[in-house]
């Protein structure tokens, strides 16, 4: 960002004797360098730390970088090439379709349980509320590596109480039954953890906005006649698009970009390629095989579906803010 | 009868919601509660044939174990360090750079608050490469410089937006009326709006706290010798190795890492779930 340049260019004017030009401009020019001056340190952190290491990550995904480049090693450009092997290459294909199908199944489950557990607690006594809410927020607040490990321990091979409680039910005979070594299973337990970890942000706000529904519209509709679901779809959710759409956007990237989640459980599990995600794909490329020249065209690719994705939340927040940006 | 659906619900209606409600709680509380459980279990209960779900009659000898290693006092002293760290620095430039975007009209002043809304959109997962290479550039890999440095990055995007709304909550006469009896334009703020915004300066400091004690990415990549590992990276390089033999161990670890986490939660709980939802409703 270089913001602060125009007026430190524009209106500096020294005063005699002065040794740089704007450390000691005149008091009109002082006062309208004051802004600059303050969010100058807030900009150069974020030119430097993320303007800077962006630019480099689009320079990286178009040189030849691999481990004698590590060592020194001049890197030579390559123009699209490492895109084009990307782009080439099943592998990615693979990866990026199962991202963006467990994202989906994902957000679908967030959104659909968060909406569900927001009407309970919008219909529950004060004290019955109070205990769900407090049983959310504990949910919320576990550190996502923290609660990923309780899950894994929860679905443990040996002694896990899911295996136990699937047993003792006589479902299935699940001694011994191994959740992460299936693709299928290792996603399913991976969702229940990220889903666990969506719900109660989404079910609180929901919950929050529901507050503020107007009630004299749900009266006359009540007194036309509505029916419980004809005053959800035709109230409830008109009221509540914004903050659904908001929601939605939000779920999206979060589960678009997971990562602490898959890669706890694929070291528990010990399968990597068949349940690598996009996040975890480019780090074990880079980090793992050495290959950053293609890691980082992958993260390239990441960073723009992320910017498409959440396209819709951005341009909301804009027209929001419109009159006080 | 002929509102029906204004009275109470019949009873079987609210003792099925009750019955829903229930299992809401189960499921959302049961995790956290079955990990600070298993903490206190001894290990022959863990491997036991019927699971044990009340601590009683249990052990503080997981806890003893964790404490033992002494890789997890030297974590905890990095995580601390770090976070601290993050938390103070983030809160002063946000709050600087909030007092300049809600008090002053600028050119350019539209641009940053863009990016800064931008900016919070690039997933940090992607730029795992280029920032470990630009630290390892400035030598600033494995130190607690050069993570700070980057959680500032992804904490600071939210704190600015998050505190320009409860700058501008502050009416700016009250700033004035403190000008006209003496004080400067940045006296008057410190003076009178930046108590007034305590509140605002808890939730978001509270808010770059949890960032940056849970955060673990980078933590993994930037801290990559064992001695300096944040709490994350030990936790999971434990688990990782005790390879689903020491339960108990490794849910006692995470019991001491969510703790503080789940303290400061409780503390802001109100002011996290209210303000997306009334902001966003106004439309």
């Amino acid at each position: 960002m270089t913001v602060h340049s125009p007026a430190a260019t524009g209106s500096g004017t020294p005063s005699p004797g002065a040794p740089s030009g704007p450390s000691r401009p005149r008091r009109w020019d002082r006062r309208r360098l004051t802004p600059y001056g303050l969010i100058a340190p807030a900009a150069a952190v974020l030119v430097v730390m993320l303007g800077y290491p962006l630019v480099r990550l689009v320079v990286l995904s178009t040189q030849h970088f691999g481990l004698p480049q590590q060592f020194g090693q001049p890197a030579p450009f390559v123009g699209l090439d490492n895109y084009r092997r990307v782009l080439g290459d099943d592998q990615f294909w693979t990866v990026l379709l199962r991202t963006v199908a467990f994202c989906a199944v994902d957000v679908a489950l967030t959104m659909t349980l968060g909406m569900l557990v927001a009407l309970l607690l919008n219909t529950l006594g004060a004290v019955m509320r109070g205990v769900v809410g407090s049983a959310l927020l504990l949910a919320w607040a576990m550190p996502p590596l923290a609660a990923t490990i309780v899950w894994q321990w929860l679905f443990d091979t040996q002694y896990g109480l899911v295996n136990w409680l699937v047993t003792r039910s006589g479902l299935a005979d699940y001694r011994n039954h191994s959740w992460l070594s299936q693709p299928l299973s290792f996603f399913a337990v991976a969702a229940v953890v990220v889903v666990w970890m969506g719900v109660p942000f989404v079910a609180l706000t929901l919950y929050a906005g529901l507050t503020q529904l107007p009630q004299d519209v749900v009266e006359a509709a009540q007194l036309d006649g509505a029916g419980a679901w004809q005053r959800f779809r035709h109230v409830t959710v008109p009221f509540l698009a914004p903050v659904v759409a908001i929601l939605t956007a939000l779920s999206t990237l979060w589960d678009f970009r997971v990562f602490t989640q898959v890669y706890v459980l694929q070291a528990a599990g010990g399968i990597t390629r068949d349940t690598n995600v996009l996040g975890v794909y480019a780090y074990r490329i880079s980090i793992g095989e050495n290959r950053f020249d293609v890691g980082a065209a992958v993260a390239v690719v990441m960073v723009v579906l992320a910017m498409l994705l959440t396209a819709v939340y951005l341009r909301q927040m804009l027209r929001r803010e419109e009159e006080e940006l | 009868m002929t509102r029906p659906a204004l009275r109470p619900a019949l009873r079987p209606g609210r003792l099925a919601l009750n019955a829903c409600a229930v299992l809401v709680v189960l499921v959302a509380g049961f995790p956290v509660y079955w990990m600070v459980d298993t903490s206190f279990l001894r290990r022959g209960d863990i491997t036991g044939p019927t699971p044990h779900l009340t601590p009683i009659g249990g052990t503080l000898d997981n806890y003893r174990t964790v404490f033992a290693r002494g890789s997890f006092v030297t974590a905890l002293g990095s995580s601390a360090l770090v976070t601290a760290a993050t938390v103070v620095v983030a809160l002063v430039l946000a709050v600087l750079a909030a007092f300049a975007v809600s008090r002053f009209r600028f050119r350019g002043r539209r641009a940053f608050l863009v990016t800064v809304l931008v900016v919070q959109m690039v997933p940090p997962e992607a730029l795992v490469i280029s920032l470990f290479k630009v630290l390892d550039t400035w030598q600033l890999v494995n130190t607690a410089l050069g993570l700070t440095l980057v959680y500032l990055v992804f904490v600071l995007p939210f704190t600015i937006w998050t505190l320009r709304g409860f700058v501008s909550g502050v009416p700016i006469e009250l700033e004035e009326a403190a000008m006209i009896d003496g004080c400067g334009r940045l006296g008057a703020f410190r003076r009178i709006t930046l108590p007034l915004m305590a509140p605002g300066l808890v939730a978001t400091g509270i808010f770059a706290l949890i960032q940056a004690w849970n955060e673990f990415i980078f933590a993994l990549v930037v801290m990559n010798r064992p001695e300096r590992q944040t709490l994350p990276v030990w936790l999971q390089a434990f688990n990782e190795g005790a390879k689903g033999t020491d339960w108990g161990g490794v849910m006692a670890g995470s019991t001491l890492m969510a703790l503080p986490v789940l303290a400061c939660f409780l503390l802001v709980q109100s002011r996290m779930t209210g303000g997306l939802a009334a902001g966003a409703v106004k439309g």
